[in-house]
């Protein structure tokens, strides 16, 4: 069951490269998808156990990570058919191809307990993410897959010496050699600390380089800025999610070792620097895809944040890994079809977007709202549960610097936003622009704003269930 | 002084090599000589020669030594580009930062626990010297064959602490050196491919159309 979940988007993957039809191609990602929604859901309906001795397990944290991921490779692979039809001008082979193989590879991510497998699989992700990001093929997409990978690969490398480190803690404990997470967190007091140490802050620097934590986020905005609005969705709420639980993973064990202290500090800081950093460069923004990835640096910040401050916050930053991926969904669908309708992505050739692109201007408008933390929005209610932990913790100075930066975050991005939102669209005939917006370009994008409005007014009792115990991952003894 | 300690000694100073020559030309062929001196490093720490060294330490020494190399001088041939290595900090400055870095790896490393059967040896700090100079060449050369000769320059840091724990894990360390490499090196050579058809050069300098 559970390797079905890796293996089914790979071989659906391999079908679409031998597949000749162009037009029919893209159909396989809705399928895939939907085929991938079904799974998970049986998966965790049924408890799937875990497989392979302990190499794929369905815990938690997994489970809360997995059913939204699939929830939105499900909703992103609706928005496919429509927005390949209209780029029929480019070849889509190698994209659906690599966008299932992507869907597996993600799975096996969140699946397995075995770190150094972890890391294998977290590196095909970059690497098949690569021509995702290049599908425009021009100078400036080329531009972005270099920094991508070269920044990418540099952080995947750190992480796997962070990884030799803590393997080799246990070496020098004299414990029987292993690199499955379980036995490290029964082991874990025994780690050798210096190694320790040493080891979850190059794992922290190597998986945040992938989330896109600042300093290490210099590939985020270039990356989104060149990629297709589908692929900044599945980046910005999938894979930088799965970076964000292998930091989680190791966290686990360094609780166990009795020394999560040390990761908190470093987390809190990290986290309000991501903040602090994407609030400056949003200010004055022109590029509204840009804009976009500072905003993704800035909610990876606020996850890293809340499971730095602890207590209630941990449950927070889950929900809003959550909500954060699921408006990411609305801005990145809608900013697409914005792109394509003005043809352009600054400000100087963007504005009146609500009157050439309804639907579209409006969803943007709403999701900024949204995703700034306004209520009735999800993320309200999650940035608004790590903040009253944060005051219940006595952490003040965080709770200042928090709230002071999420006011200018707010004034930054909402100056790009209602420039592109508001006016008359300058310079284009509207009766000449065939506009983008169809049923399948348009509903996954409503589809993902309910969601997030469905989150800000009720959660469910069984998600909030899933997040509790998935927010228990640390060890205390 | 033992073999193993002469070829780690050897690999430190080709960091400096690397990162103080003038010919592209011969960085990647410093680069070169680590890898193959790597994978001989990993056959003679070990005494018991096993499938999992050979496979680590005779795949190292092909792959770093020969094939890459070879995929990178011909990018550098048919790409017709200038040999000079164009740093962004002079030389000086560079092999002053690799100097530093060097001995703060020796300073950091003395603070962490060895096993028995480490103690004495090199591999530790060598590992990070050499991580720390494949992230100064990765971030102050402006050539994309450079960054990438950076990076091997990275990977046989990793590589280096990767054979302490050759005969505990030797999958991790299989998958994760000789994978990754193969790999990544394989795609940077497709995209290095694809910046020289389409700028008409490999210096990444060029690539300023997105910026801040």
């Amino acid at each position: 069951m559970l390797l079905a979940l890796v293996f089914l988007p790979i071989l659906l993957g391999g079908i679409a490269f031998v597949l000749p039809s162009e037009r029919h191609r893209p159909w396989l990602l809705p399928l895939g998808g939907a085929a991938h929604l079904g799974l998970t859901a049986t998966a965790i309906a049924r408890r799937a156990p875990p497989m392979l001795s302990g190499y794929l397990v369905l815990d938690s944290l997994g489970t809360l990570v997995l059913g939204f991921t699939s929830v939105l490779f499900f909703l992103c692979f609706l928005y496919a058919p429509g927005y390949l039809k209209q780029r029929a001008e480019r070849p889509n082979r190698v994209f659906v191809a690599c966008l299932l193989v992507f869907v597996g590879t993600t799975s096996l991510i969140l699946l397995t307990h075995h770190l150094g497998l972890m890391w294998v699989a977290l590196e095909a992700t970059t690497l098949c993410s690569a021509p995702l990001l290049y599908f425009n093929h021009n100078a400036r997409s080329l531009e972005a897959v270099w920094k991508y990978l070269l920044v990418g690969s540099v952080g995947i490398a750190l992480a796997l010496l962070g990884s030799l480190f803590l393997a080799y803690s246990a070496l020098y404990a004299r414990l029987p050699p292993s690199l499955l997470l379980d036995d490290l967190v029964r082991d874990g007091p025994a780690l050798s600390r210096p190694w320790l140490h040493a080891a979850f802050v190059l794992l922290f620097v190597g998986y945040g380089t992938k989330m896109g934590l600042a300093p290490m986020h210099t590939w985020k905005p270039d990356a989104y800025g060149e990629a297709p609005g589908l692929v900044g969705a599945l980046l910005a709420g999938g894979l930088t999610n799965c970076a964000f639980l292998a930091i989680l993973r190791f966290f686990r064990i360094l609780s166990a070792a009795g020394e999560a202290a040390f990761a908190r500090e470093l987390m809190v800081g990290v986290g309000l620097f991501s903040i602090a950093v994407a609030g400056v460069f949003m200010a004055r923004q022109r590029d509204y895809k840009r804009l976009l990835a500072y905003s993704s640096v800035e909610h990876m910040g606020i996850l890293v944040l809340g499971v730095g401050v602890g207590g209630n916050a941990v449950f927070g930053s889950l929900l809003h890994l959550v909500n954060n991926g699921l408006t990411k969904g609305v801005l990145f669908l809608s900013v697409a079809n914005i792109h394509r309708a003005f043809a352009s992505k600054t400000v100087e050739g963007t504005t009146g977007a609500m009157r050439l692109v309804p639907v579209s201007g409006a969803l943007f408008l709403l999701g900024f709202f949204a995703i700034t933390g306004s209520p009735p929005f999800g993320p309200f209610v999650s940035e608004f549960t790590i903040l009253s932990a944060a005051v219940s913790g006595g952490r003040y100075v965080v709770v200042g610097l928090f709230l002071l930066l999420l006011v200018i975050v707010f004034m930054g991005m909402g100056a790009t936003v209602l420039a592109v939102v508001q006016g008359t669209p300058a310079g284009i005939d509207k009766a000449r622009v065939r506009s983008p917006e169809t049923f399948l370009t348009v509903a996954p994008a409503v589809v993902f704003l309910v969601l997030v409005l469905g989150l800000g007014l009720y959660l469910p009792p069984p998600l909030e269930s899933v997040i509790r115990h998935a927010a228990a991952f640390e060890v205390t003894r | 002084m033992s073999a193993s300690a002469s070829i780690l000694v050897i690999v430190l100073m080709l960091n400096f090599f690397v990162l103080g020559t003038s010919r592209l030309r011969a960085v990647i062929n410093a680069s070169a000589g680590q890898g193959f001196a790597l994978g001989v490093l990993a056959l003679l720490a070990h005494p018991h020669i096993d499938a999992d060294t050979v496979l680590v330490g005779v795949g190292a020494a092909v792959i770093k030594g020969f094939v890459i190399p070879t995929m990178l001088l011909r990018a550098m041939r048919d790409a017709d580009i200038r040999r000079e290595v164009e740093p962004l900090i002079g030389f000086v400055p560079s092999l002053l930062l690799c100097a530093v870095g060097t001995g703060a790896a020796l300073v950091f490393s003395s603070t962490l626990p060895l096993a028995p059967e480490h103690q004495g040896s090199l591999l530790v700090p060598a590992s990070l010297a050499t991580v720390l100079s494949g992230f100064i060449v990765l971030t102050t050369r402006k050539k994309a064959i450079n960054q990438v000769v950076g990076y091997l320059v990275l990977e046989n840091g990793i590589y280096i602490m990767g054979l302490t724990l050759l005969e505990a894990m030797p999958f991790l360390v299989e998958v994760g050196v000789l994978l990754d490499l193969f790999v990544a090196i394989f795609v940077m050579g497709i995209i290095i491919n694809q910046i020289s058809r389409e700028f008409g050069s490999l210096d990444t300098a060029r690539l300023t159309a997105l910026k801040e």
